[in-house]
């Protein structure tokens, strides 16, 4: 666990980078996560997963898998690959600012 | 008045929760009627898969009658299912007949949805494509894998969640036995391609796993992600491009809950899996509906060993809501499962909600090794069979295995996860 300051607001993250508490992200955030993750800018559809992984998440306690991502997110799993080549339900919910998705047990 | 109990599924969960129902209602002179709905009379012991493929375990010895596994004073019909209408509380039968519950308990399992991968079930399905996840599939590769002289052995999780998530990697340790037995081991090279980002998804356990992959000289290709298998061009292509080329593949296919789930208005998610709150496991469709086992959305592995521990949690809490008292009994997220590591020799694991599986003993000091090969664990999982139709399906508590996860025994602090510490100081 670590305090990073990210867009001028102190966050938590665990060893992988991913948030402690969802509630401590803003999108000036996101914006920087994103350019660490090689994301130079963040297009609308890049929004629309993004937020769709925070309600996922805030309704469900987990991140969606990719291919759930790809069936609800209104995204194709090849769009998603495109917007985040790294692997989308990783790096989307890296930048969302949610867990890593469990993928289950 | 009769309360009417409908249990949805005679496999694992649904027969293990007729039969706990009855055994509680006939001591306590409950009026109560029970029903179990399956699609099939047979009851396949599912653990025994793994095992087919490889000529140690055949149909006759891994399936039985599913009305013969209840108590004769449960009803059972054979049947599909419709849907569930929640509203007026009636299931709907495939041929339309209807019938009303008061109490409802979905124990339908999962579904292998073969049609989510592209070319998965297209040409060379069965030929050079398999899956061990179900008997027909297990029984074809069987015949492959005795034919099989050389080449490339791919096997691959499509996505999570899956049954037995450790099985696919049973089957690789099992391979890299077999093949060694046949003499041929040197002309095989086996792949684990898997979608998660280690071997396994808990920390300690997964660099278990990977060390023993490595030193059995099984690939491992993490965050692989099938987007479609090409039977004819033998290769399995992911979402990000990368491609994997087989001579054998050997895919466990995406679950979901079952379609009538899909066509019951509130009752499942994205997949069809029911979400079921996780300690309780009343739904949260409707107070009337329960759920267990692996048809549910609930974080914990979709594994025998779980649906056998919730099953005496989702007991009481049937009982308690029939009666109109409050649900009080909560499950933990218990599991514990035997790892099959080949040459006669398995590792266990043990773990629930917020602890992930340790070294150790189990179920307390003096006990079977965890996450360390040894014989004995072997035979556990051998005797697992035994316990699985006499004690299990019967609702029994097996000797020494109770459902809260057990403590005593398991090394918080050891930081070297491929040894258990006394190994160690050796
Ligand atoms: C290869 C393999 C190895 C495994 N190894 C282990 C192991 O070592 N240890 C362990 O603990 N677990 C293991 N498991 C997992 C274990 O078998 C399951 O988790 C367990 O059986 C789940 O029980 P269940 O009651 O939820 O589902 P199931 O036992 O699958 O029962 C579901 C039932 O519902 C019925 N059904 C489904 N849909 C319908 C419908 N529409 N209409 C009517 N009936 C329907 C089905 O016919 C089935 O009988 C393994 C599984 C596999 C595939």
């Amino acid at each position: 666990m670590s305090t990073a300051t990210i867009a001028g607001t102190a966050v938590e993250r665990n060893d992988e980078g991913f948030f402690v508490d969802p509630n401590q992200w803003t999108r000036d955030i996101a914006v920087e996560i994103a350019a660490e993750d090689g994301i130079t800018t963040m297009t609308d559809q890049h929004w629309q997963v993004i937020d769709f992984m925070r309600k996922e998440y805030f309704e469900k306690g987990t991140g969606p898998t990719v291919r759930v991502l790809g069936k609800t997110s209104g995204v194709s799993v090849k769009d998603l690959y495109l917007l985040f080549p790294k692997g989308p339900a990783k790096m989307a919910a890296h930048i969302a600012g949610i867990p890593k998705p469990r993928g289950c047990i | 008045m009769t309360k009417r109990i409908v249990i949805l599924g005679g496999g694992t969960g649904g027969t293990l929760v007729a039969n706990r129902l009855h055994r509680h209602y006939h001591k306590a002179h409950g009026d109560v009627s029970i029903t179990v709905i399956d699609q099939d009379n047979h009851h396949v012991y599912q653990p025994g898969l793994l095992f087919v493929p490889f000529g140690l375990a055949d149909e006759r010895e891994i399936v039985r009658s599913r009305k013969a596994q209840l108590h004769k004073d449960v009803e059972f019909i054979e049947s599909g299912i419709e849907r569930v209408d929640s509203g007026r509380d009636v299931v709907v039968l495939a041929d339309g007949r209807e019938l009303g519950y008061d109490l409802l308990v979905i124990a339908t399992g999962s579904h292998l949805a073969l049609d989510e991968t592209e070319g998965l079930a297209g040409a060379g399905w069965n030929e050079k494509v398999f899956t061990f996840y179900d008997l027909p599939g297990a029984t074809a590769l069987a015949a492959a894998l005795a034919d099989f002289e050389g080449g490339r052995l791919v096997v691959n999780v499509v996505d999570m969640p899956i049954k037995c998530p450790v099985a696919p990697l049973e089957f690789c340790f099992l391979a890299d036995w077999y093949f060694t037995d046949r003499g041929i081991r040197d002309k095989v090279e086996i792949t684990y391609a898997t979608p998660l980002d280690g071997a396994f998804t808990k920390p300690v356990a997964s660099a278990t796993l990977a060390s023993l992959l490595d030193e059995k000289g099984i690939h491992l290709v993490t965050e692989f992600n099938t987007g479609e298998v090409d039977g004819i061009g033998g290769k399995l292509v992911g979402y990000d491009g990368r491609e994997m080329p087989f001579d054998l593949a050997v895919v466990v296919p995406l679950h979901s809950g079952g379609d009538y789930v899909g066509r019951s208005e509130g009752l499942g998610d994205d997949l069809n899996f029911v979400p079921t709150n996780k300690s309780t496991l009343q739904t949260l469709a409707k107070g009337n509906i329960f759920a267990i086992g692996d048809a549910t959305n609930v974080p914990a592995s979709k594994a025998g060993s779980v649906t056998h521990f919730e099953g005496e949690v989702l007991v009481e809490n049937i009982v308690r809501f029939l009666e109109g008292r409050d649900l009080s009994s909560t499950f933990d997220g218990h599991a514990n499962c035997f790892i099959e590591t080949g040459f006669g020799k398995a590792l266990l694991i043990d773990f629930n909600y917020e602890t992930e599986p340790l070294p150790g003993h189990y179920p307390s000091r003096v006990g079977m090794p965890l996450l360390k090969e040894s014989r004995m664990n072997h035979l556990g999982k051998l005797m697992f069979q035994w316990f699985y139709w006499h004690a299990l399906l019967q609702g029994r508590d097996v000797p020494g295995i109770g459902t809260d996860m057990p403590e005593h025994g398991k090394q918080h602090t050891s930081t070297t996860p491929n040894r258990a510490p006394e190994e160690a100081s050796a």
